[in-house]
């Protein structure tokens, strides 16, 4: 059986949705940067396969720029993330919920 | 024929390592699980003609990236396992799924569109890394710039963040000076 | 002469703005000085317009500018010097210029002395509008205008408390300037509904467009029309059942009393009626017309029978007002306009100077105005007493002076139009008002002295006051000399406003003169007998008479005042309360508050979603995510 774009886009979903649940179930803050990283590579998959069956490099270049974001997002996020352990002590979420309403 | 057995392949592997990755305790295994995930990924934009794309993929990701990380793990006892409460399972689940589901049931529907017009079409002959410089250093030239930008902030903002006692420089030498000047007094 | 026109108009509002700068100080003189002078131009103003028009005959319309502009509906503000208006203006700007002066001296006590003539020019600008204009939706402007000060001036003194109906019948100055106003209000409706009918048929709200169109409209129109306008008129001029403001008026100080409710603002019903006399002149318009007629002429003996047994002095001379414009009313209702204006305008000087005499010994009285603590004031007051003495033999309808010749011509076209009804209660109105008005001039200035032992000193008023005043006793006195030249005058607007006495009643002019003369004299002869004689004939108060069952109804305003509080003042304030506890308070507050309750109670349940947990946020997220995902799906299949 051929490979088609949607063998591509039904792995991606799926890369998504796994990235979701992590998302949504960590606590701790790095596991869910973690569960971030998922998220973008699964869309990165799928920005490529478009590209490849449209012959077209927009896709390419978005998930450039996307590899670009997610490596200063990273960068800038530890930081915080840094700062915040040495302030609390800890990188469990429902101790850094300070922001109630 | 290749190219199924490794489409398959690499996407058993990719959706194994990744729900290790968010599923474990351990945060050692947690990453090192992503880790393995990129480069498997990585493997795809091969598979998809982007070679550009894998490269930058290993070399961004896998090994700045995943650098990051790593340093950011000093904070924890690798050993202990990372104890998490109150999680909603069954809400989580439920969300989870829903959204694989409704993802997978509109890909799966082989309903594409066929007046989609390329914007910026690959040309034939030449290799992809060509191609995507001529598209990325003339029509993307803009955005290209701006992300050299953002990235400086980011690394900057890194620095701030992360950094202690800045106000001493960690390069001059005091220890010279302060002989020499007894050395003056002295006299 | 355009120049002219906005001269007059505008004069008195600058005055009054003048003297609201200097609202909140304490007394200063030259307020006064500048307020009397800019009305004293204004009445240079109209008098040269007037003569000009005299001697020229040119009407001249002025169109200021572009007010309502809106599809068809146009209304400019527009003033014509007519000789209708020119009439009024002379009068109003005469007795204000007059008044002015005289609150100079009057109010010299009060501390809001400049508050005093900035609201007293406000109104004389706001009377310039109403007779000026040349169109109903300026005349109402001005007709608003001086109910606004009417009631401003008549709750003058708004910090005296209210009293018991026993103690003052007025209660309070605030108390009587609400129910001038309130009053008014409500026949102001009726002239709303009349100008919005006249509007509606004719298209226009100009008095020669519509004058010129009535011949055209149906006899439905024009008789609903001429009863509302005449509703309208009723409530300024305080003709019945809308009467009882104008006593209870008396509570706002004397000056007021004299401009505006006797010489000014009251006649203004009478002028509207005469200013629409192509409508009530029509044919089909002759029974309304009759109807005026026949209540004036009530009124006349209406409010003349209350004064036979008043008290209070300026009461009195408010009850004379009211006859009197009972008695133009009469002369309006009967077709005989310009006899009708003719009174007013004669009226308007010598009851002014009854006013203003009153006023004087009020002052002097410090304020006591009950005439049976008076008596014998004639050795210290004799200028007010001459003063007096002319204006109420005027009034009486004595020859030679002004009031003889106007209320003789009214009586006579009662008896021209065959009405003898109306003709006898007229003529025996005229002995009743001759009789009451010395009545008060006795009491006040003849008989015994009943004031010293009360401990009163009075003195005369300021001389510069009298002298303001001296005008106005000579042309109480000349006016009725030049009845033949202003009728020539007047006749040159058309022929609506003319009326002629039959031959027949020609013939007998002397003889009907001569009658009304016998009770007149009559009247003063009997109020002498029992009320100017000294020593063992001089009156005394009679417990006997004073509880007779006549005597009683007179003196309460054959409980008309009465009658209204228990039937209409009560029971409107009882539905007010109802309406504002059940209804305001607890429908559309609550409705209001209840809004407020409900989104601050969703918001304070809301809160609760903002957990500071950053999990808890994304799971929010990705619930959203996933319903817009499902929302797609769901729309793309249908789709």
């Amino acid at each position: 059986m051929m490979i088609g774009l949607s063998h591509y886009l039904i792995v991606s979903a799926i890369l998504f949705s796994i990235g979701l649940v992590g998302v949504l179930r960590r606590r701790n803050l790095l596991m869910l940067f973690f569960a971030t990283e998922v998220m973008l590579n699964a869309v990165n998959i799928a920005f490529a396969a478009i590209s490849h069956y449209y012959n077209d490099l927009t896709g390419q270049m978005f998930a450039f720029f996307i590899i670009a974001i997610a490596a200063s997002e990273v960068a800038v996020g530890l930081g915080i993330l840094i700062v915040l352990y040495k302030k609390y002590g800890s990188l469990d979420l429902d101790d850094l919920a300070s922001m109630r309403g | 024929m290749y190219e199924i057995v490794a489409f398959y392949l690499f996407s058993a592997l990719t959706i194994g390592l990744f729900l290790i990755t968010v599923m474990s305790k351990n945060i050692l295994y947690s990453m090192t699980s992503l880790a393995a995930g990129m480069v498997l990924i990585s493997g795809f934009f091969f598979i998809l003609g982007a070679d550009f794309l894998g490269v930058v993929q290993l070399v961004v990701y896998v090994g700045a990236v995943m650098a990051l990380y790593a340093f950011a793990m000093m904070f924890f006892d690798a050993t202990r396992d990372i104890k998490e409460k109150n999680t909603n399972n069954a809400l989580v689940f439920l969300l989870g799924g829903l959204s694989a589901l409704v993802l997978v049931l509109m890909f799966a529907a082989p309903i594409f569109s066929e007046s989609v017009q390329a914007l910026y079409p690959m040309h034939e002959g030449v290799g992809n890394a060509q191609d995507v410089g001529i598209v990325l250093f003339t029509k993307y030239l803009v955005p290209f710039e701006v992300a050299a930008l953002m990235l400086l902030v980011a690394m900057i903002a890194g620095i701030i963040l992360a950094g202690k006692k800045m106000d001493v420089s960690l390069t001059e030498d005091m220890g010279a000076d302060d002989e020499i000047m007894i050395v003056k007094d002295e006299k | 002469m355009e120049n002219l026109v906005y001269i007059a108009l505008f004069a008195p509002f600058i005055g009054s703005l003048f003297a609201a700068l200097f609202g909140m100080s304490e007394r200063k003189i030259f307020v006064g000085i500048v307020g009397s002078l800019f009305i004293g131009l204004s009445f240079v103003a109209s008098a040269t317009l007037a003569f000009n028009l005299y001697t020229t005959g040119t009407v001249v319309h002025v169109t200021m500018m572009d007010w309502i502009n809106a599809g068809d509906l146009n209304i400019p503000f527009g003033f014509v010097v007519d000789q209708i208006s020119v009439t009024m203006m002379t009068v109003v700007t005469l007795v204000s210029t007059v008044v002015h002066i005289y609150a100079i001296g009057y109010m010299d006590h009060d501390k809001s002395f400049n508050r005093f003539f900035s609201y007293l020019s406000a109104f004389v600008f706001s009377m310039m509008i109403l007779v000026m204009s040349d169109n109903f939706a300026g005349l109402f402007i001005g007709w608003e205008g001086v109910g606004v000060c009417s009631w401003l001036l008549v709750g003058f003194w708004y910090h005296k408390p209210d009293q018991t109906r026993e103690e003052n019948p007025s209660i309070s100055p605030s108390w009587a300037a609400n129910e001038a106003f309130i009053m008014n209000r409500i026949a102001d409706l009726g002239m709303l509904i009349g100008i919005f009918i006249l509007y509606w048929n004719t298209g226009s709200l100009q008095y020669d467009e519509v004058f010129a169109q009535l011949p055209y409209l149906g006899e439905t129109v024009l008789v609903t029309a001429a009863i509302a306008l005449f509703i309208g008129a009723m409530g300024k001029s305080a003709q019945f059942p809308l009467h009882t403001w104008l006593t209870d008026a008396m509570e706002g100080p004397t000056p007021v009393s004299a401009l505006i409710h006797a010489a000014t603002m009251v006649t203004a019903g009478v002028f509207l009626v005469i200013r629409s006399n192509p409508l009530y002149s029509m044919e089909e318009v002759a029974g309304v017309s009759f109807f005026i007629a026949s209540l004036g002429t009530f009124v006349a003996f209406y409010a003349a029978s209350m004064a036979l047994v008043e008290r209070d002095l300026k009461r009195i001379i408010a009850y004379s007002t009211l006859s009197q414009l009972g008695y133009m009313f009469a002369a309006a209702g009967l077709g005989a306009y310009w006899i009708a204006l003719f009174h007013l305008a004669a009226h308007a000087f010598f009851k002014a100077l009854l006013f203003l005499g009153g006023g004087n010994v009020m002052h002097a009285m410090h304020d006591e105005l009950d005439l049976f603590k008076m008596g014998a004031l004639r050795k210290k007051m004799r200028g007010t007493w001459i003063y007096m003495t002319i204006a109420s033999v005027a009034l009486a309808g004595l020859p030679p002076l002004a009031g003889f010749w106007s209320k003789d011509a009214i009586i006579e076209t009662a008896f021209n139009e065959h009405t003898y009804i109306l003709w006898a209660m007229l003529v025996i109105t005229a002995g009743m008002t001759a009789f009451y008005s010395f009545r008060q001039v006795f009491l006040s200035f003849h008989g015994e002295d009943r004031h010293t032992p009360l401990g009163f000193h009075p003195h005369e008023m300021y001389k510069f006051v009298l002298v303001a005043m001296s005008p106005l006793a000579v042309l109480a006195v000349i006016t009725g000399w030049f009845m033949g030249s202003y009728k020539a005058f007047i006749y040159k607007i058309g022929e609506t406003v003319q009326y002629e006495m039959s031959d027949h009643t020609h013939h007998l002019a002397t003889y009907l003169g001569l009658i009304v003369i016998f009770f007149a004299i009559s009247g003063i002869a009997y109020a002498y007998y029992k009320y100017a004689r000294t020593g063992e004939n001089a009156w005394q108060r009679s417990e006997k008479v004073e509880n007779g069952f006549f005597y009683k109804l007179l003196a309460n305003q054959y409980y008309v005042p009465k009658f209204y509080e228990e039937f209409i003042t009560k029971p409107y304030m009882m539905i007010s309360e109802k309406f504002w506890t059940q209804v305001d308070l607890k429908i559309v507050d609550a409705t209001v508050d209840n809004i407020a309750k409900f989104l601050y109670g969703s918001g304070d349940k809301t809160r609760s979603m903002q957990t500071g947990n950053l999990s808890n946020y994304l799971n929010w997220m990705a619930v959203g995510a996933v319903l817009l995902l499902v929302i797609a799906a769901i729309s793309a299949m249908i789709g």
